[in-house]
């Protein structure tokens, strides 16, 4: 399957055009790989070198290095929960065992029904409200075993569905820079002096 | 507009200090340019473009706004450091707050993204920025959405992209997106991830970023809410910002408070003369640690920073009284151990994250930081023996020789060794993954010497070693002085 066709290659583009060097793409193309796919496939990563200018092998070291890009397949909802300091001081470990139990796999694995997907993250910026986790990257705070069951339930039944989208997608909300608004990017080496608001004696 | 049925992030609690940087979480829809507009908001980008960039530069300067990412370092001092004569320069906001226990960048997205977009705008405008990336944490996905939805009001309204208001200040801001790597919260890290590359930190010197930068251009890179600081600073003043707190330590900062406390919270705190204590105990802040327990220990700054006892509690959040104590503030995040911690724990939960997030750059710091981990575990576990414990100490010492920064302690009779500490690494990771190594074993030293055993398992180097005993451990008093 092309990755890269239709409104996605749209999307590619218009992003694509916004950074002053092509390769600043990158990461917003492989998230945007993710997120039509549902993980990063090889092929995507193969367009994605096309697009940007590089090759398979350079997109394959920047992408393998960041946690968020799978490059297997995963469940529809990721579940992480939290196991740095402030969330461990306040139960984050019995919070993962429990999650182990009640979903019947361990951390790494995806439930056979192919729905959810555990691991254990890092430090998710919500530390007052330990224990935490992310679902699809939405937070749910102060999370008790009971409330963890409740969850993955109402995940299941479907009541969630507006608000958690699939695994893949970031912000539901895409910047969009107008073409007559916008500055459009220039590349380093053509730009030869000061931006012209600045009264030219200054110097810093 | 995705975003909008999404309830407020939780943690911020309101208190009596001026809302210099949290007005607008009083309103739900703080983050609507409706409401931004109504409540003041881009005066102070009007009011900059009426005067001389050089002026706000200057004004920005005297303020002495601390960076509050986590080094301190006063922003308009580092907006001078750019050469003069070399273009295009570029702003970097760094939106990706990852550092364990900081929790403020996040709201201050999702709750008032028109300030840090007014912010960028006062800085680019200031020192000639030609454009800016608005780097926001991967996994941030709400921030994301109500900054992309802010950056599209901004656009439509005029104050953002070509011609702001009227004038010849042009500049675009494009949202980018992280991926999932803590150590790109490291300033060149995050430019090499802005390029298409491996978050892995750059030299410094010469990669200082004012100088060479994003695409080896003079670039800023600030952190979110040190540039939300600007529409005020430019709205009321320089002297205005300096009435609060210290002279060194201007104006009010965002702290994170959690673990052991009664009510965790996220406050806007005075600069300079607040003190842990008035923040775990205060009854405006936190209320006492939880169940009335005894307090065992706490981080001051954010996962990075070496340990203090409730012996440091009437320090002030002033960074020139924190480092002779032996720590750092840091990214303004506490975290709280009362009486009940079990202390290796929750050490080797600080340096393990080091650990996973080493970018595997530096010898010391991947396979430092690994081994960290895997000893520590290993006494943790209770398959621990007395040298596993020097060993982390040695270990410790080929990431940053000589003393190791730690508090003082009266139970123990030491004395604080001062912060900053050398390191052989090109940034912090590595240390961080043995800060919380060692302060557990240096304020907490019985707590592994009853849970490792006395059989070395080694190759009879025990010989060599002094043993521990559950007693106040002399040797390990001053370690590091030698290795």
């Amino acid at each position: 399957m092309v990755v890269f066709s239709g409104d996605v290659l749209i999307l590619a583009n218009e992003i694509i055009s916004r950074y002053p060097r092509r390769r600043s793409a990158m990461i917003p193309l492989l998230h945007l790989a993710q997120e039509t796919e549902g993980f990063v496939s090889e092929g995507a990563m193969a367009e994605i070198a096309e697009l940007v200018g590089t090759t398979a092998a350079e997109v394959l070291g920047t992408c393998s290095f960041y946690e968020m890009f799978k490059r297997e397949p995963v469940g529809k909802y990721l579940v992480n929960i939290c196991g740095t300091m402030s969330c461990q001081l306040l139960g984050a470990d019995e919070l993962i065992h429990h999650a182990e139990e009640s979903l019947g796999i361990k951390v790494g694995a995806t439930t056979d029904d192919g729905l959810f997907t555990l691991e254990r993250a890092e430090c998710q910026a919500a530390c007052t409200e330990a224990p935490c986790l992310q679902v699809n990257y939405r937070h749910e705070y102060r999370v008790t075993s009971s409330q963890f069951d409740q969850l993955i339930g109402e995940i299941r039944g479907g009541s969630r569905a507006g608000e958690i989208p699939p695994h893949g997608t970031l912000g539901l909300t895409r910047q969009h820079i107008p073409s007559d608004k916008g500055v459009g990017a220039v590349a380093p080496e053509d730009v030869t002096g000061a931006p012209v608001w600045l009264p030219t004696e200054e110097q810093s | 507009m995705g975003g909008t049925a999404i309830p407020h992030a939780a943690g911020f609690v309101a208190n009596d200090t001026p809302r210099i940087v949290t007005s607008r979480f009083d309103h739900e829809d703080g983050y609507t340019l409706e409401r931004y507009e109504a409540t003041g908001g881009y005066q102070g980008l009007r009011a900059a473009l009426d005067r001389a960039p050089g002026d706000v530069h200057g004004e920005v300067r005297d303020a002495t706004v601390l960076g509050r990412g986590g080094a301190g370092f006063p922003a308009g001092v580092k907006w001078g450091f750019m050469p003069g004569d070399v273009w295009p320069k570029y702003l970097v906001v760094n939106g990706d707050e990852s550092e364990p226990g900081t929790y403020k960048d996040r709201l201050l997205m999702e709750r008032d993204p028109h300030q840090l977009i007014e912010g960028c705008l006062i800085a680019s405008y200031a020192v000639g920025l030609s454009q800016c990336f608005l780097y926001i944490r991967g996994e941030m996905a709400v921030a994301q959405e109500r900054v992309a939805n802010a950056l599209n009001e901004a656009y439509a309204a005029g104050y953002v992209g070509k011609n702001i208001l009227g004038t010849d200040f042009s500049v675009d801001i494009v949202l980018h997106w992280g991926a999932g790597a803590y150590v790109v919260g490291e300033e060149t890290a995050l430019i090499e991830s802005l390029e298409g590359n491996r978050g892995m930190p750059r030299l410094k010197p010469p990669y200082f970023p004012a100088a060479i930068g994003l695409y080896g251009k003079p670039t800023i890179v600030n952190n979110v809410e040190t540039l939300s600081n600007l529409p005020w600073i430019i709205n009321n003043g320089a002297a205005a910002y300096k009435e609060i707190g210290t002279e060194t330590s201007p104006g009010t900062r965002m702290v994170a408070v959690s673990g052991h406390v009664k009510r965790p919270g996220v406050f806007e705190i005075i600069n300079g003369t607040t003190t842990f204590r008035d923040l775990i105990y205060g009854e405006d802040y936190c209320g006492g640690i939880r169940d009335d327990n005894d307090l065992k220990a706490f981080v001051p700054g954010g996962g990075s920073a070496p340990w203090f006892l409730p012996d440091q509690l009437d320090l002030p959040f002033e960074g020139s009284k924190i480092g002779p104590q032996g720590s750092m503030l840091g990214s303004g995040a506490i975290m709280v151990m009362d009486s009940t911690t079990d202390i290796p724990k929750a050490a080797l939960s600080l340096t393990r994250f080091y650990a996973h997030e080493s970018c595997g750059k530096c010898v010391p710091c991947r396979e430092g930081g690994t081994w960290l981990e895997k000893i520590l575990s290993r006494v943790v576990a209770g398959h621990g023996s007395k040298r596993d414990l020097h060993l982390l100490l040695e270990v410790g010492q080929s990431i940053c020789p000589g003393n190791f920064p730690h508090a003082s302690s009266e139970r123990l009779g030491l004395d604080a060794v001062p912060f900053p500490y050398a390191m052989t690494t090109i940034c912090f990771v590595g240390p961080s993954a043995f800060a919380p190594v060692h302060s557990a074993l240096t304020l907490f030293p019985e707590e592994f010497a009853v849970r490792v055993s006395d059989d070395d398992p080694g190759t009879g180097l025990a010989g060599d070693r002094p043993s521990l005993s559950t007693s106040v451990p002399v040797e390990l008093k001053g370690v590091g002085a030698g290795g």
